[in-house]
């Protein structure tokens, strides 16, 4: 490592072996920690602000209306290059943005880009809704109806049937069965048959005049329907129109889904909607950003190294870096005391304490965007009473947990969204056994008695099991309450979690951009990532009136009444604010905690300190 | 001779076709799916991403295709888990396998063997109860404590030695040694009784008898008969070592194929399991095959049979 | 002329088993291991329930030294860690005690048909055992366990409701109960071939043939003949696959498919404690420690049975 360290070489564990390289078909974090090494978006974050932009490829960003936010635009650098020498162009974003939203390509994160207007329609391919929007003869009764309506496909029908297809994907063949026999697909009620007729009608058009008759059932690329939000003035500049304002955006665009990618690298190796092509192979792939990629020898390592077409090349700091692909905590721990690397991707919880005393100046401890949270499951008893859930809340001595089993300095979790910056954080989730006691009682089982089976969901890794014990012990002792745990491995406990098969069940959410939003929108009907049974209509008014203010601090009062009143009916109950914890060398310079992680690297410098080496 | 060959390379392909659709169906029949993950992917995004992988066709199809593609293609299919094609998964993990194996085979051979014969000829001293017991910690403390200690206690204090990790010669010792521990207490085992038993017939007796020195006997006469269970637990002993390194392969950070199975498994990831499988499968035959091939070499009589089969 | 002294004891004739017997009791080390099995039965089963409560969590005590109250301290819950190994110990000897005889049973009748049935009947039995062993083990377990605990919720329930046991007791059997035979299942095959083995090197002999000279039917010969006399060496290989039984259920325990929280078996407690190598060392060296001498006794035993049976391999 010393070596490494005079070379300027960063040595960091990165947890796994990432799936891929591909800026829109990966999403994990330790595949970005990697990418953001490889690319560059429109603007970068801040070595040690968060919340904080700074210029990437985009030198300057301004909405065009300061009071309502809906439209920015991005002035972008005219010496950017890609790593092969050609030029970045505006058009590179668009192409990006495009690929991302491309429904062949199957990316888990498209809905990072749903911000931009009619993004989300061509993403679903919602033909149906973009043929008839446009259209002079439809009525404003048939729109009354239909507004809500979603002719996509639908997971709980019948397999193969042309529901589970859903109207918007049907084939050009299937469509005209369809025009022989109406009922072969299962209306919603309130339309009538000659609206079914046109909207089957309309479909057909257009799937005859766009492809003829020929072929099987692919989907039908829609883009030229929409009146995509992002567009080029010219070369350099992108503007961008959203669907609501958002002040925000920056923010946003620091997510490796806005990252570009080199369209004529893409292209050249498949179409847009390819998803397996050999772009991202070592031989072939380019990128903007700072690194580019040296060497990937399979669960060994990755390397990068210095970029000499990127723009700010004079100031990046350190000459590469390598990523360890360590599974297991305790070899990268123990690699780590080793001297075999510079930073970890964690540090095991049983070995916190240990570390902090052998090695104090290398153990970091900082807080990180997101909340661990136990999930109710609303439609079993007996959590559809919201005192029950209360109770089962107010019982959990957070303090307890994290001091004595615990032990990653995280902090008690006083309401769902972490605080930072101006965001008045709540205070309403306390440990109160009494209080527990008492609504428990009031909803009708005092002292746990005549309490159903509660099994609490959790995952097979030790730290969740530890966890999962202690907060048994904790509802027993405090409301008399009985819980069985049931350890999962990874996938079916995200299946049963999916399926609502559990009655609680541990789990989390990492912010994915600095805004209150990003764990408040997830908890709205029938977003996939709710999994509670849990919806409000006046919650979802109030963040709708949120999203149509561009004040901010109108906003985030908004915001803290939408959170307010999560927390009163509490479908999930907020465990602890996460911590990172992780070991990393006095060596390291410019390194700073981080909100979201995204250490930038360029401001990364290696000063080895070889003299007073002692360990 | 060849009509042994041709039966047995029959036989073998028989058995890789019942394990391709055991395997198959097993892995059909696993509760869950390949593409689950914790922020939630919309119903169409799934449909396909499936499609891309042909598992939205019917299972008869998903069947017969499979193998067509690795006779037509020399495809095993695209790992839904980590998006590269199954071979080369298998191709850059199957020689560090290998090495890690061998090496542990030549420790095990080392440790086991040795002590197999002094446990036989020192039969009921403590000489015996101590052989067997070294032997035996392989098979008595679980790997995912040797390791560890070995780590610690070893690596960290030997300048030479990484605790973790695979790049150089030295970096091979440690989890060779660990994984090899495992099969050293069975051949000792093995040695000790195969010893035993040819110590005991006549033909022994008969050499002591005319004056020859006892370790001449060993080695001359006893070693030869006395290896045959050992060696003809080498065949399955080395498919195992292959494959059961994975907590080896976890704790050591060696990117071997054990750990790929277990993900595979963990992951739901179909086409990944089956190539491994089958590719596991073959290895498995062929060395069956070569243990049957070196025992005959040794034991006469079993050649014999078979040339009267 | 020698002279039989009417005053001493005719010479009783001696069996297999009285000269077997005779042998193990002279093999210093199989007797110290049965001691040693017999001492951790009676401690895991018999004064564990004695101990206090295993899974009594108390999080202001954690990482306890060795008490009057706690023999050996406490863990990283404040469990009591001399009960959770004695409890650990019913798991871990559990599992290699049923998986041992599920697989015994189905190992010795499958290896006696194959062995004796010999030619194609066995050609093909063989190859259906190599394919299975062929097999990842994983998946199979994996499928296995989570059927069988799919089922386990129902077979509480229907316990509870017809036999009105303890829901908690009941509970944690039927969750420990599938790992079991899950094992079971997969272990008969190494052990039909021993047995198909010994089986065919009898079926030669002089007493079968005289019982096919009797017109006896296939059956009657397997079961009354044949497998009796298979059972010796047999019963001594299983006394090893106990042990192994046990190391397997560790291991599924690392990869995290073994018993369920709160139950843990020895295998768990290991695995806990190996995370806390660099602190607290006891969590490991304790469980481990009745782990490893549990082993070494079963396969001292073993050894020591094989050896006593084994009549080629005595020294006269």
């Amino acid at each position: 490592m010393d070596d490494a360290s005079r070379n300027g070489i960063l040595i960091m564990g990165n947890s796994g072996e990432p799936k891929g390289l591909d800026p829109h078909i990966v999403s994990g974090v330790l595949e970005s920690n990697i990418i953001r090494s490889l690319f560059e978006g429109l603007v970068e974050a801040h070595p040690s602000k968060d919340g904080v932009a700074m210029p990437g490829v985009a030198e300057k960003w301004y909405p065009v209306d300061s009071k309502r936010p809906d439209e920015w635009i991005f002035e972008l650098r005219k010496d950017a290059r890609w790593s092969d020498g050609k030029p970045l162009t505006a058009d590179d974003f668009l192409f990006s943005f495009r690929r991302l939203l491309n429904p062949a390509l199957a990316s888990d994160y498209s809905f990072m880009l749903y911000y931009i207007k009619d993004a989300e329609f061509y993403h679903k391919s919602q033909r149906t809704y973009l043929l008839f929007r446009k259209d002079a003869n439809f009525t404003e009764d048939w729109w009354a109806t239909l507004k809500n309506v979603d002719f996509g496909p639908e997971e709980k029908a019948e397999e193969n049937s042309f529901n589970f297809i859903g109207l918007d994907k049907l084939s050009l063949s299937n469509l005209k069965n369809l025009l022989e026999d109406p009922s072969l697909f299962k209306w919603p009620k309130n339309i009538s048959p000659s609206v079914r007729r046109s909207l089957i009608m309309k479909n057909l058009n257009f799937e005859k005049k766009e492809r003829g008759e020929l072929k099987k059932d692919e989907l039908k690329d829609l883009w030229e329907l929409i009146d995509f939000g992002a567009t080029a003035p010219d070369k350099h500049t992108l503007k961008i129109k959203l669907n609501s304002p958002i002040p925000f955006l920056p923010e946003i665009t620091k997510h490796y889904t806005w990252y570009p990618v080199p369209k004529h690298v893409v292209l050249k190796h498949g179409n847009i909607g390819e998803r397996f092509t050999k772009w991202t192979k070592p031989e072939n792939i380019v990128g903007n950003g700072a690194f580019v990629l040296k060497s990937w020898r399979f669960n060994d390592h990755i390397e990068v190294s210095r970029n000499n077409q990127y723009w700010d090349r004079d100031n990046v700091g350190i000459n590469g870096i390598r990523f360890l692909p360590i599974g297991n905590l305790y070899t990268e721990d123990r690699m780590y005391f080793d001297g075999q690397m510079h930073v970890t991707y964690s540090i095991a919880s049983e070995l916190i304490e240990y570390s902090r005393k052998k090695y104090p100046q290398h153990v970091r401890s900082e807080l990180y965007l997101g909340t661990y949270f136990i999930r109710t499951n609303v439609n079993n008893k007996p959590f559809t009473d919201p005192r029950v859930r209360l109770a089962f809340s107010y019982a959990l001595n957070q303090k307890s947990l994290i001091e004595n089993v615990l032990k990653g300095g995280q902090k008690p979790a006083s309401g769902l969204v972490p605080p930072f910056g101006n965001y008045p954080a709540s205070d309403t989730v306390t440990f109160n056994p009494k209080l527990a006691r008492k609504l428990l009682a009031d909803a009708g089982y005092p002292g746990g008695k005549g309490l159903p089976d509660i099994e609490f969901l959790t995952t097979d890794k030790e730290s969740s099991k530890v966890t999962a014990e202690a907060l048994q012990a904790m509802w027993k002792k405090h409301l008399g309450a009985t819980i069985k745990i049931k350890q999962m491995e990874w996938t079916s406990y995200i299946t049963a979690m999916f399926e609502k098969d559990y009655d609680l069940a541990a789990g989390g959410w990492i912010g994915d951009y600095m805004d209150p939003l990003t764990f408040l929108d997830m908890w709205m009907k029938g977003v996939g990532n709710n999994r509670t049974g849990w919806h409000n209509e006046e919650f979802e008014n109030i963040l709708g009136m949120a999203a149509q203010t561009g004040e901010a601090t109108k906003r985030y009062e908004l915001l803290a009444q939408a959170e307010a009143l999560f927390l009163k009916e509490r479908p999930i109950l907020p465990v602890y604010w996460y911590t990172r914890n992780y070991l990393l060398h006095p060596d390291v310079k410019g390194w700073n905690p981080l909100l979201l992680d995204n250490h930038p690297y360029k401001y990364l410098r290696l000063q080895p300190d070889l003299e007073n080496r002692k360990d | 001779m060849l009509r042994f060959l041709t039966d047995r390379i029959l036989q073998g392909a028989l058995v890789l076709f019942a394990l391709y659709t055991i395997t198959f169906f097993l892995a059909k029949a696993m509760p869950g799916e390949p593409f689950t993950s914790e922020k939630n992917i919309s119903a169409e995004t799934k449909a396909n991403i499936r499609k891309l992988y042909g598992l939205d066709k019917p299972i008869w199809e998903q069947y017969i295709t499979y193998p067509k593609n690795i006779i037509t293609k020399g495809s095993f299919g695209i790992s839904t888990s980590k998006g590269r094609p199954v071979i080369d998964i298998i191709a850059q993990s199957f020689p560090n396998s290998l090495i890690l194996g061998l090496c542990a085979l030549a420790f095990a051979i080392g440790i086991g063997v040795p002590i197999g014969v002094l446990s036989a000829v020192r039969k009921n001293s403590w000489i015996d109860w101590a052989c067997m017991a070294v032997a035996m910690v392989g098979i008595c403390i679980p790997s995912f404590t040797i390791g560890p200690l070995l780590q610690i206690y070893v690596a960290a204090h030997i300048p030479g030695l990484k605790v973790a990790g695979w790049g150089n010669l030295e970096d091979i010792l440690l989890p060779s040694f660990t994984l090899g521990l495992v099969s050293a207490a069975y051949l000792a085992r093995l040695t000790r009784g195969g010893i035993l038993e040819v110590l005991s017939q006549d033909f022994v007796r008969t050499a002591h008898a005319k004056g020859v020195s006892p370790s001449k006997v060993i080695i001359k006469h006893t070693l030869r008969g006395g290896l045959l269970p050992a060696v003809a637990y080498l065949g399955p002993a080395f498919a195992a070592l292959i494959s059961g390194s994975f907590i080896v392969e976890t704790i050591f950070q060696v990117p071997g194929m054990g750990q790929h199975f277990v993900n595979a498994a963990t992951t739901r990831d179909e086409f990944l399991l089956l190539g491994l499988s089958l590719f596991f499968g073959f290895l498995i035959v062929v060395m069956n095959l070569l243990a049957d091939l070196l025992t005959g070499l040794l034991d006469p009589r079993v050649r014999h049979t078979r040339k009267t089969d | 002329m020698k002279m039989t002294d009417p005053s001493k004891k005719t010479p009783q004739g001696s069996s297999l088993w009285k000269d077997a017997r005779a042998r193990m009791a002279k093999n210093r080390f199989a007797m110290g291991g049965l001691w040693v099995i017999v001492v951790m039965f009676s401690l895991c089963f018999i004064f564990a329930w004695f101990c206090t409560d295993p899974n009594q969590v108390n999080l202001t005590n954690k990482f306890a030294p060795s008490s009057a109250e706690h023999w050996f301290g406490t863990d990283a819950l404040g469990r009591d860690l001399f009960a959770r190994i004695l409890y650990g110990g019913q798991v871990s000897i559990l599992v290699g005690l049923i998986a041992t005889a599920v697989s015994v049973a189905i190992g010795i009748v499958y290896g006696a048909i194959s062995g004796y049935a010999g030619g194609k009947t066995d050609a093909i039995m063989m190859r259906i055992v190599d394919t299975l062993l062929a097999i990842p083990f994983l998946v199979l377990v994996i499928v296995l366990q989570a059927t069988l605990s799919d089922w386990s919720g129902d077979v509480t329930q229907w316990i509870v409701g017809n036999f009105k046991w303890d829901k908690e007791f009941t509970g944690r059997l039927t969750n420990v109960v599938p790992l079991f035979f899950a094992l079971g299942l997969l272990g008969w095959l190494t052990l039909s071939r021993i047995v198909r083995a010994q089986v065919m090197s009898i079926k030669e002999r002089e007493f079968v043939e005289a019982a096919v000279a009797l017109g006896y039917s296939k059956s009657r010969i397997l079961f009354r003949h044949i497998i009796p006399n298979v059972l010796g060496p047999t019963v001594v290989y299983s006394t090893l696959t106990v042990p192994g039984f046990i190391m397997y259920e560790a291991i599924l325990s690392f990869l995290g498919l073994g018993v369920e929280s709160p139950n843990s078996s020895w295998g768990v407690l290991i695995k806990e404690g190996a995370n806390f190598l660099e602190t607290e060392v006891q969590l490991l060296l304790l469980p481990g420690l009745f782990f490893s001498l549990t082993l070494f006794s079963l396969n001292f035993l073993g050894d020591g049975l094989r050896d006593a049976l084994d009549v080629k391999a005595a020294k006269d």
